[in-house]
């Protein structure tokens, strides 16, 4: 697998409890990836009808949506939206092939997967940037 | 021996009861959770018993696969993956039989059971779910009836117990001395399948 290719790109998912929390890191992501290749990035947040929850319908549109073929990874916020993104990947047939739940840090981990994206990389090295932003410490 | 029509019943039952006790379990969610319990089981189950009358899955295996799918898609709250994945597990592990026996299901229980604590990481005495369903499965080898008992004890026992999972566990001491949403409505579905037995 190589890890730098010129078309497909890994799509990145962005489940949150919140709409607004989704769509708005996803906003701020591509904003800070600035120049690079434009990042298939999805928000998936609340529920269908607009509340504050998990759907794991928005999920799996959001994942099919930025499936270029070089994988997809998901970001997400906390409690059932861990739980469902878990769920759908063990019943196998509801999300694209080789979608990853990445552990990491919502909004900082969502920044480093769309920036490295954008260079080009493949799904385990989004993942790893993902990841790595755990490491970041503030003070 | 145990046939679809069984398990269907199993799905009406509990239904029934989650949609009669919606407000207790969301006056339980409500001092130690985000008081959406009730409404977001009756929501998923109402949708599961929908989807078995229109799909009507002729094996025990598939109607609770159907059914935790169904639970999965529609609750929207961390129950939906959690029960979903318990019948889903549960129903995969009973195969393609169009009848089981009672320790079939027994054994196809403490699979999905399984898979219900690795995907929460919830351990018994987390106050959890598990709380009601780990001793209703070792209880299952005695009967229905005592499985249900089993679960019932189970969830009241979470009372005194310290949440260790979920939006409760940040409430620290303060989850003490109310019994768990989750246990209790994991009560429910074991007191359902009782019923379907006619116990």
């Amino acid at each position: 697998m190589s890890d730098v290719t010129d078309e497909k790109l890994v799509g990145i998912v962005l489940v949150s409890h919140s709409a607004q929390v989704a769509a708005s890191v996803a906003d701020l992501a591509r904003g800070l990836a600035g120049g690079g290749k434009a990042v298939p990035v999805a928000p998936a947040g609340g529920t269908e009808g607009g509340g504050l929850g998990t759907s794991a319908e928005l999920i799996a549109a959001a994942a099919a949506s930025v499936d270029r073929g070089a994988g997809v990874a998901v970001l997400t916020d906390l409690g059932s939206a861990v739980l469902t993104v878990k769920a759908l990947l063990a019943e196998g047939d509801e999300l694209p092939g080789h979608t990853r739940l990445v552990d990491a840090p919502f909004v900082e981990g969502a920044v480093a997967a769309v920036v490295t994206a954008a260079t080009g990389a493949g799904l385990d090295a989004v993942a790893a940037a993902a990841m790595e932003a755990y490491d970041y410490r503030k003070v | 021996m145990l046939d679809a029509d069984f398990f269907r019943r199993w799905m009406t039952a509990t239904a029934a009861s989650v949609d009669r006790e919606a407000e207790r379990l969301t006056a339980l969610d409500s001092p130690i959770g985000d008081a959406d319990h009730g409404s977001n089981l009756q929501r998923g189950f109402a949708a599961v018993t929908e989807v078995l009358d229109k799909e009507a899955p002729g094996t025990p295996g598939a109607v609770l696969t159907l059914a935790g799918r169904q639970l999965i898609s529609t609750v929207g709250g961390a129950s939906g993956p959690l029960y979903g994945t318990l019948l889903r597990r549960t129903g995969k592990a009973l195969g393609d039989a169009a009848e089981v026996t009672e320790e079939d299901l027994a054994g196809a229980l403490r699979a999905g059971v399984d898979a219900v604590m690795a995907l929460g990481g919830a351990a018994p005495g987390d106050k959890t779910m598990v709380d009601a369903l780990v001793p209703a499965v070792d209880a299952l080898g005695a009967g229905f009836g005592a499985a249900r008992a089993a679960a019932e004890q189970g969830a009241v026992a979470t009372t005194p117990l310290q949440a260790r999972k979920g939006r409760a566990s940040y409430l620290g001491e303060r989850s003490i001395g109310h019994q768990d949403p989750g246990a209790t409505s994991a009560a429910l579905l074991v007191a359902g399948l009782a019923e379907a037995a006619g116990e």
